[in-house]
């Protein structure tokens, strides 16, 4: 937590609120995550919840090894919820029979990733080390060609379900961001790899998924005003759903059930959100702004409310209303000291929190988070200017705009250690969307979980 | 061919001949009195139209200043007239509402947009780069929603107003500076018809 050091109360009002949410953390770290489920198999290891279990990942032998035990390495470090130790396979042969858990166990491993790649995928087994037994086994299909987006994209899962193996909650490996650069929309994977670009023509803003994962939306600039144009990211051709003619149509927002799309239409007297389907068109009303600015709406997960920034009470401010339209309420109803100016909120998938940007005084614009149970605010950056904050489907992890080092560039944060990383390079970067899970994992052997698609990049 | 030897005696005499000729006629002192009137009348005359001639030039060359003088300043007032047309109004940080020296810029239009019915502007609002570029986008259009509005209510047919925003996208100053903030933070104006042969209003 870093926070400026002036005596004030702001800071003593943050202190308060940050170790509010420190005390509320062993909740998590405990792994009570609403949106995974046991698939009947041990997932808790027996360690310590204050601490993350040292895992280790074994060499992998076969074609392309090295490469999946670095993504997997990574991803698992990435993830923020385990421990990768850097010890080599020599403490682990390959046959359960011959692990030796106690050294394992000495060296701090609570659990081991053993894997060999095998005719057309990669087979896993997970012990437990402090339970001296295999608690997992699979067999993964990977595609054939190796290091394409597609490839890497099944590693991910690999280690995805790994993590979710170990500590209950499935990783955010698999996933991709957009996020606009230069005008244009591109798409990176969560790694920082597989940068490139989506839109080659015209000057784009607002980016957002559709939970299929395939299909995106984003405004554009045009002669006369800006349009909402929604396509899917494998085919170059994309769509006009807000009707032509000269006026703002801007921030798109997907419904979490996919049958909605919300946007912010302005055109001389303030602009209001409006709700339309896939077909196009103005929609249904659903503020009433009466001559003020809503823009930037942001789903709940149960679909129900709309977190949207209004300019209604002189300055932006975060607000909720039914997707209806009714019962809007101020969400950023505290006193931050004399700057007011509260924008960009981004509803948690957990339906828990909303992220969002604010003036801080002194500071320009930082990260918050505000917990909707209880209304505590959190403070997650300090460093420069950061805003436009999008969660990960984990939950916990955001990406977000920030100018901490040259220009804008996106970081990750993980808003339970603070821990940040940069993914974008070269500058200029902004409007980061964290994309929904992109991939169920597949497996070769028969017996599939029910109710589990296979839905594979 | 000439065979030079034979002529040049004769061609010497001849020149000789006309040379005589000529200096037998200079040294005369007292040429008869009708030839004397007459050259000096017609040296009069030549003076005359020289003068005549020289004072036509000068008055031609006098109108032709006047005249592109004359150009000169009615393209000036064609230049102020599309300066004034679109010259662009300045804001205050978050804010939407028409300043008194953006009114004032406002007013210097009335006059072409009135002496020129079929002129059509396009305002566009901008924003400084500050604050979330979502939320800058509907500020933009709000400048320029305002600006449009105070035109119409100054008698300005609405239908010839455009709007548009390009929030923070299109900053004309680059930094972050309250210097750069502040010109960032207009409403610009572009002529998108009716600005080819610009009326000066009368008066």
């Amino acid at each position: 937590m870093r926070f400026s050091s002036h005596s004030s109360a702001l800071t003593r009002a943050l202190t308060a609120a940050s170790l509010g949410a420190v005390l509320a953390l062993p909740a998590v770290a405990c792994g009570q995550d609403t949106t995974s489920r046991n698939e009947g198999v041990s997932l808790r290891l027996g360690y310590d919840p204050y601490t993350k279990p040292g895992v280790l990942v074994t060499a992998i032998g076969g074609v392309g090894g090295d490469s999946i035990r670095a993504i997997v390495q990574r991803d698992l470090d990435y993830g923020d919820r385990v421990t990768v130790l850097p010890a080599g396979g020599e403490v682990v042969t390959s046959g359960a029979a011959r692990v030796n858990y106690p050294l394992l166990a000495k060296i701090g491993a609570a659990a081991v990733v053993q894997s060999s790649v095998v005719p057309g995928g990669l087979r896993v087994v997970l012990h437990d080390v402090g339970g001296k037994r295999v608690i997992q086994r699979r067999t993964f299909r990977l595609p054939a060609t190796r290091d394409t987006p597609a490839w890497r994209l099944a590693v991910h899962d690999v280690a995805d379900e790994i993590e979710r193996w170990i500590t209950g909650t499935r990783g955010v490996a698999a996933t991709r961001i957009l996020y606009v650069k230069d005008g244009k929309v591109r798409v990176v994977d969560s790694d920082g790899e597989n940068d490139r670009a989506v839109t080659t023509t015209g000057t784009t803003l607002s980016p957002t998924w559709h939970p299929n994962g395939r299909t995106i939306a984003y405004s554009v600039f045009g002669e006369r005003g800006t349009q909402v144009m929604v396509r899917d990211l494998n085919s170059p051709t994309a769509r006009r759903v807000t009707e032509a003619g000269a006026a703002l149509n801007i921030t798109p927002a997907f419904s979490p059930d996919g049958s909605l799309l919300v946007y912010s239409h302005g055109e001389e007297e303030g602009s209001d959100l409006f709700a339309t389907t896939l077909e196009g068109g103005l929609g249904r009303r659903v503020t009433v702004g009466r001559g003020t600015d809503n823009v930037s709406p942001s789903f709940s997960p149960d679909g129900r409310r709309i977190a949207f920034t209004s300019g209604r009470s002189g300055h932006p401010e975060v607000y909720i209303t039914d997707v209806d339209g009714t019962n809007a309420e101020l969400l950023t109803d505290f006193d931050f000291g004399d700057q007011s100016y509260r924008s960009n909120p981004d509803w948690s998938p957990d339906g828990r929190m909303i992220a969002f940007q604010s003036q801080v005084s002194g500071q320009g614009f930082q990260v918050m988070t505000i917990n909707l149970r209880d209304r505590s605010i959190k403070q997650h950056t300090s460093e420069g200017s950061n805003e436009d904050p999008s969660w990960a489907p984990d939950a916990r992890h955001l990406v977000f705009t920030s100018t901490r080092s040259t220009g804008r560039q996106l970081y990750v944060l993980d808003t339970e250690s603070g821990r940040l990383r940069q993914l974008t390079r070269g500058g200029g970067a902004r409007a980061g969307a964290w994309s929904p899970p992109l991939v169920r994992s597949v497996t070769a052997s028969a017996t599939a979980a029910a109710g589990r698609d296979a839905q594979p990049e | 061919m000439i065979r030079i030897t034979r002529v040049a005696p004769l061609a010497f005499g001849l020149v000789a001949l006309l040379g005589a000729g000529c200096r037998r006629q200079q040294p005369a002192t007292q040429p008869t009195p009708a030839i004397d009137a007459d050259s000096a009348a017609r040296a009069d005359a030549a003076a005359r139209e020289r003068a005549r001639q020289d004072s036509i030039a000068n008055a031609q060359r006098a109108e032709a200043d006047r005249l592109a003088a004359e150009r000169a300043a009615a393209e000036q007032r064609l230049a102020d007239a599309r300066a004034a047309l679109t010259a662009a109004i300045y804001f205050d940080y978050d804010r939407a509402d028409i300043t008194d020296e953006g009114k004032a810029t406002l007013d210097a239009k009335l006059p072409l947009m009135s002496a020129n019915a079929g002129l059509r502007v396009r305002v566009a609002g901008h924003t400084d780069a500050r604050g979330s570029d979502e939320y800058n986008l509907a500020l933009g259009q709000r400048r320029a929603a305002a600006t449009k509005r105070y035109l119409v209510l100054q008698g300005v047919d609405a239908n010839r107003i455009e709007v548009i925003s390009y929030g923070e996208e299109r900053p004309a100053a680059a930094g972050d500076d309250d210097s750069a903030y502040s010109q960032n933070r207009r409403a610009e104006f572009e002529i998108v018809a009716g600005g080819e042969n610009l009326q000066l209003p009368t008066q």
